[in-house]
């Protein structure tokens, strides 16, 4: 590989490699650490915490409102479930959301933000000025038209909050990647007649994964807030279902009897989005390093 | 900016003329996207709204009302000439009143609250950003940072609930949960139930502003005129918020108005976690009851309130920063 196209491996190291060093950077901040932990804690929470539930989350356990006890080590919720079950299956649901919902989001504003910065014409122009219409709404007021009409279905949550996360993504692949376009290697693969795909996916998208990285964790907790909002609302996740947007709805108007049905999911969604924003802090902060000259170009 | 305007003639006068047409042309776009989103799916909105058992009648009425009658481009000119001309159509939820009487007041409401917000959280964050500046790498900054940085990532609703269950309801019973606020009076007279309100929504957006003012303060103090007044023998506070500051302030213009901007979508949450009678509310009731015009005209106000204010935020970005100003001419 380095025999064919020297000029090429020294512009863009192998994939992977540069990502390695911004992961490697990161993990040295002690506020990454403190977000991986925290983040794991959460997603731990979520994904083994249903096999430990005393309760089924739908089940009649107790009086509405109870207060803790023995059998009910949370209390009740407004409608007499155990509280301590729903808050451990109530995770699932917005974890799983928000990665697919930012997932989406990245597909869609990193293929637009790729084809406007290599096009060099007029198509990066009104590629671009489409991603400031969609950035003209508030995300959670174009959510709400869309569930409006549509109605509150989850595959629509996703669909809405992922293209809300695009042009945001886009601005930002867009912008790391037109001095990349320029580069000797995109020439070179150009004249070896390689295809736009293969350009854009293969050649370009390797060299900006420190900025969509960062990015990334950035739409990562936007996500998460968006999508437990949503369910707040009551636009999310329909009841009996457990979710923590959902159970903060359900239980607050009885704050002042019973917290806890309240009080659990704002403290996990509140770990949970703190955790994901430190870990994408020690990222951008890594990422200024490695461009101010710290790292192998 | 864009290819398509760049005919407007140069300077200043050229600019604002310009980024005023991209505005108009964004909300322009922003219509047919709501118009869109709302009325043009393929899906039968009346029969959304009225259910399976629904009569043809009352079908056709509700087509009737909702405008859905006609071609598309012809239904998105006669909606687009209503909204125009200030007619939003009726309400399909509330006895069927014109949404402007529906969200009159209640406009009023959100306004007053994102209002006080701003006036609260501008000056607040820029007080940190300085502070923190100030002593660069200092305890302080360290500790806001993290606090900012811990807070811009908390979404609304949960910094609300927070709040009311710290001085509300479970630790202390200081504050009103709620703030209820009976059509007659105006939010003047419970000015106790919008501290919880103010509160959430200045914690949602200090972080961002002081976070911009602190980086900006940074370079000002690194660069040669503060050097200067310094050395002239300045009194340092003299030099800070007289030299300092106003330097610093310009390149944070945007992040403020984007902020305030953002109180436009905040509110929608956390009026609905306070029940205060705003248009926030107002769009989650709309849209519970999938009342579509009020739903619209709220739609498209939000997103004109944010379009402006981004226009004001660049417009005053260019007037504050003199090398700007002068490489227009």
């Amino acid at each position: 590989m380095t025999a064919v196209a020297p000029a090429a491996a020294v512009a863009a190291p192998p994939v992977g490699r540069p990502l390695t060093i911004l992961l490697r950077r990161a993990w040295r901040a002690v506020r990454t650490k403190v977000g991986v932990v925290l983040v794991v804690l959460v997603v731990a929470l979520a994904v083994i915490g249903p096999f430990f539930a005393p309760h089924s989350p739908t089940e009649f356990a107790g009086i509405p409102y109870s207060h803790a006890s023995s059998a009910l080590p949370l209390g009740a919720d407004n409608l007499g479930r155990d509280v301590l079950s729903r808050f451990l299956w109530g995770g699932r649901s917005v974890l799983g959301l928000a990665l697919l919902a930012t997932a989406l989001g990245l597909a869609i504003g990193v293929s637009i933000g790729l084809v406007a910065a290599y096009s060099r014409s007029i198509l990066d122009d009104v590629l671009m000025r489409a991603m400031d219409v969609i950035l003209a709404f508030p995300s959670i007021v174009l959510a709400l038209v869309a569930v409006a009409t549509v109605g509150p279905k989850l595959w629509l949550l996703v669909l809405v909050v992922g293209f809300t996360t695009a042009p945001r993504v886009a601005r930002v692949t867009r912008g790391a990647s037109l001095e990349i376009v320029e580069r000797d290697f995109v020439q070179a693969a150009e004249a070896l007649g390689e295809s736009r795909t293969r350009i854009l996916f293969g050649e370009i998208l390797p060299s900006i994964t420190s900025p969509l990285m960062v990015e990334a964790s950035l739409r990562l907790t936007y996500s998460i807030g968006l999508i437990a909002g949503l369910s707040f609302l009551g636009f999310g996740v329909q009841p009996p279902s457990a979710d923590w947007g959902l159970m903060i709805n359900e239980n607050r108007q009885g704050l002042t009897i019973q917290p806890w049905g309240a009080v659990m999911p704002v403290i996990a969604i509140a770990v949970l989005t703190i955790g994901t924003s430190l870990i994408g802090d020690g990222l951008s902060r890594a990422a200024i390093g490695l461009e101010r000259g710290g790292g192998e170009r | 900016m864009s290819t398509a305007i760049r005919f407007v003639r140069r300077g200043i006068s050229g600019f604002v003329l310009r980024r005023v047409l991209l505005g108009l042309l964004t909300l322009l776009l922003v219509s047919v996207i709501v118009f869109a989103a709302t009325q043009a799916l393929p899906s039968d909105p009346a029969r959304a709204i009225l259910g399976r058992t629904a009569t043809p009648e009352s079908l056709a009425a509700l087509r009737k009302q909702l405008n859905l009658t006609g071609s598309i481009p012809g239904q998105y000119a006669h909606w687009l000439k209503g909204f125009v001309t200030g007619d939003f159509g009726n309400s399909l939820a509330a006895r069927g009143e014109p949404v402007t009487q529906v969200l009159g007041k209640r406009l009023e409401n959100s306004a007053f609250l994102v209002l006080i917000a701003g006036e609260v959280s501008i000056p607040l964050s820029i007080l940190l950003g300085v502070l923190a500046a100030r002593r660069r790498d200092g305890p302080f900054d360290h500790t806001s940072s993290l606090l900012m940085l811990a807070l811009a990532a908390l979404p609304e609703f949960v910094v609300g609930i927070a709040l009311v269950v710290l001085f509300g309801t479970t630790v202390f019973h200081w504050l009103p949960a709620v703030s209820l606020i009976p059509p007659e009076d105006t939010p003047f007279q419970h000015l106790k139930a919008l501290i919880l309100p103010v509160a959430t929504l200045v914690l949602a957006v200090s972080p961002y502003i002081a976070r911009i003012m602190r980086a900006s303060m940074v370079e000002v103090l690194e660069s040669d005129f503060v050097e200067m007044a310094r050395l002239k023998g300045m009194p340092e506070r003299h030099v800070l918020w007289r030299h300092a500051v106003p330097n610093a302030v310009a390149p944070a213009i945007q992040v403020i108005a984007l902020n305030l901007a953002y109180l436009a979508g905040g509110i929608v949450v956390v009026e609905f976690v306070f029940g205060y009678p705003g248009i926030g509310s107002a769009l989650v009731d709309a849209v519970a009851n999938r009342d579509l015009p009020v739903v619209q005209a709220l739609a498209i106000l939000i997103a004109g309130v944010y379009v402006a204010l981004n226009l004001m935020a660049d417009v005053a970005t260019i007037l504050v920063s003199p090398r700007l100003r002068t490489s227009l001419r």
